[in-house]
């Protein structure tokens, strides 16, 4: 009987060069190699100062999204961006692309996005591939049994030299999530929860399949946004078998192979089998998984909305809630909150911006507060435009931007004010994260929507009840 | 290209508190630079600096000589977040050379060890017994894997055997990744055939 092995042994193995051995990693083989603006210039120059080309620009795509504006350009015609050096970087990967024949999904672009929406979008992520970027999210692309995981500047310039990189092999982590989530939980809940169960740093020296009941309940996007925040528990990626939902969520995607049902047949072959075993489970139940938001500055620190703030077990706990201006023993919803950002490669995507839309249909923004709704990609800033929920924000009071990191980073001049507290739906929740003095509360994209109406943290379950009584 | 890491004696400066991420270490809004140097000033730029620019006459990072403090002691989770390499290029360029924590994340590491900056973990016991005497020199010997300090038995630790090899002989990993091009491109024909 051949022996049993988990999607991610199943993808590894068919991807290693060289086998890694006591005294050298292996070598593995990367198929997709994503690109950005903030992390590749040196790379490039690393490269170039060596007389090297980029090996297999094919397997390289491009974006501009981190340190780009999101208002359109002036009556000048020029962009607003942050500061001179912003642009100079926009425009040094322009020219590195040039010059080495990588597709950029550049201004002007149809394609253009945030990476991790943009390349599953396009078909680019596939079931069985490996996927880097240098970019710690990259592990979203796992939603589609891809191993995705992010890399340094200087392993950038490595795949662009080589198409591969030095890796010795994770350990495994099943995390199974049961039962089925009540309406109003969303993969960011599901996030959340699995971080505050597992730790900031529970993950370390892990890729984690994520399965369960409650997981295969998710479309395309839950799943990314589970994948994508692997990161917050410290582990280099998380993956999730190919399933119908995904076979249908990529088919017809331009860059998808030609024979589809040939790839999806191996596709399906990928998931784990029956007796291969992990070095760590862990079990959830999604059944008692609660809309959730955080009160600290770590990811972990996430409780279900409207629970207190709990009393400090250290010295970082202290300092974290210190920081946020809270007091153990206190609710999260009871301050007031200045500013509420949706978007980013955690919740960016079309049924995102829905849900927001649904609770703010017909409601208003709380006055004083502003609201920034930034979509994932120019198709998602598209398709959203179709289906009217780009007015459904500016009738609410929020302001609608292109597509881009903005807020999640906070590089491009997208802004938190020195002091002022926002509910957010990226994936950190840092100190400074969104601001020099920011304080940022994580929840999902329902949750935000909920809390710009009624300008403190609010369970989405209230107006979400008051549709369905409607 | 780094210089070799071989030994290193220096005082330790110790940041206790756990889960420092790399936007601490380098804020992001410093992460639109096309060029690995000078990034020193953007260490901990936050921890160090107020608003207006002016230092932070209270933060320990501006109060020590970085030449003679070259190892940081930091607490658990050290350089979770973000994988921009941006991390060990500040820390390395404000003077660091080497990090000692419980627990190190894992992009971090990687991204540290390319740059000359070498990460070591410890146990809880032995991070205490370093955090109790800031002053006295500590000697990291990667040579022999080892942590002495005065008297004190010495505390062995492991690097991943490769990435130590190119401390040792400051060379980078670009150029052996290079030499499997042979296997690469037939790795790469294989796979073509199949399909
Ligand atoms: S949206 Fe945020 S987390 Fe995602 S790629 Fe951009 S900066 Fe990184």
């Amino acid at each position: 009987m051949p022996e049993s092995k988990t999607l991610f042994d199943k993808v590894w193995d068919a991807h290693v060069v060289r086998p890694e051995t006591a005294d050298t990693p292996g070598v593995l083989y990367i198929d997709l190699h994503l690109v950005h603006e903030v992390t590749s210039p040196q790379a490039f120059s690393e490269i170039e100062a060596r007389g090297l080309k980029v090996r297999r620009p094919d397997r390289t795509y491009a974006t501009l999204d981190h340190s780009t504006p999101t208002l359109p350009a002036g009556a000048n015609g020029l962009k607003p961006y942050v500061t001179a050096q912003a642009e100079a970087q926009v425009h040094t990967l322009e020219r590195n692309c040039a010059a080495h024949g990588v597709p950029l999904a550049g201004w002007g672009s149809e394609d253009r996005g945030v990476v991790h929406v943009m390349g599953p979008e396009l078909g680019l992520t596939q079931p069985g591939m490996t996927v880097v970027c240098g970019d710690s999210h990259t592990a979203t692309h796992g939603a589609f049994g891809a191993l995705a995981f992010g890399i340094g500047t200087s392993e950038v310039g490595h795949v662009l030299a080589t198409q591969c990189l030095l890796q010795r092999k994770a350990k495994a982590m099943r995390v199974t999530v049961d039962g089925e989530l009540q309406p109003g939980v969303s993969g960011k809940d599901v996030a959340l929860a699995v971080i505050a169960a597992i730790g900031f740093g529970g993950g370390t020296g892990y890729v984690i399949e994520y399965a369960g009941e409650a997981v295969r309940s998710l479309d395309m996007e839950g799943r990314m946004t589970l994948c994508n925040m692997s990161i917050e528990a410290g582990a280099r990626a998380g993956m999730i078998a190919p399933d119908q939902t995904t076979l249908d969520w990529l088919r017809g995607r331009k860059h998808v192979p030609a024979d589809y049902e040939a790839a999806s047949a191996e596709w399906l072959k990928l998931a784990t089998d029956p007796g291969a075993v992990f070095d760590k489970e862990v079990v959830l139940d999604g059944a008692a998984i609660r809309p959730m938001a955080t009160w600290g500055t770590t990811p972990d620190a996430g409780a279900p909305v409207g629970s207190p703030v709990p009393q400090p077990q250290s010295e970082s706990d202290r300092k974290a809630i210190a920081y946020m201006g809270f007091t153990a023993g206190e609710a999260t919803t009871s301050q007031p909150v200045n500013v509420v950002f949706i978007g980013s490669c955690t919740n960016g995507r079309l049924p995102d911006l829905r849900a927001a839309a649904e609770v703010l249909r017909g409601r208003k923004v709380k006055p004083g507060l502003r609201m920034l709704v930034v979509p994932g990609s120019e198709a998602v800033r598209r398709d959203a435009e179709a289906e009217g929920l780009d007015q459904v924000f500016i009738a609410a009071g929020a302001e609608w931007r292109i597509p881009g990191c903005s807020m999640c980073i906070a590089m491009n001049g997208d802004v938190v004010a020195p002091g002022q507290l926002a509910v957010s739906t990226s994936n950190r929740n840092f100190e400074g994260r969104q601001g020099k003095d920011a304080r940022t509360i994580l929840a999902s994209p329902a949750t935000a929507a909920a809390t710009a109406v009624a300008g403190v943290l609010t369970d989405p379950r209230v107006f979400l009840s008051e549709a369905m009584n409607a | 290209m780094s210089e070799p890491f071989i030994t290193l004696t220096s005082r330790t400066v110790t940041l206790s508190q756990a889960n420092i991420d790399t936007d601490q270490i380098i804020p992001a809004r410093f992460l639109t630079t096309t060029t690995r140097e000078g990034l020193g000033k953007a260490a901990f730029h936050d921890w160090r600096y107020e608003a207006d620019g002016s230092e932070k006459p209270e933060a320990i990072l501006n109060r020590i000589d970085p030449t003679q403090h070259r190892i940081l002691l930091a607490g658990r989770n050290f350089a979770c977040g973000s994988s921009r390499e941006h991390a060990p290029w500040a820390l390395y360029d404000y003077g660091f050379r080497a990090v000692i924590s419980t627990e190190i994340a894992d992009i971090f590491t990687s991204n540290a060890l390319k740059n000359g900056l070498l990460p070591i973990v410890v146990s809880q016991a032995v991070w205490d017994d370093l955090a109790s005497q800031p002053d006295q020199p500590v000697t990291i010997d990667l040579q022999a894997n080892e942590i002495r300090r005065g008297n004190a038995q010495p505390v062995p630790f492991g690097v991943e055997s490769f990435a130590r090899q190119c401390l040792l002989d400051g060379v980078d990993t670009l150029g052996w990744l290079q030499s499997n091009l042979p296997e690469i491109e037939a790795y790469e024909r294989s796979r073509e055939t199949v399909r």
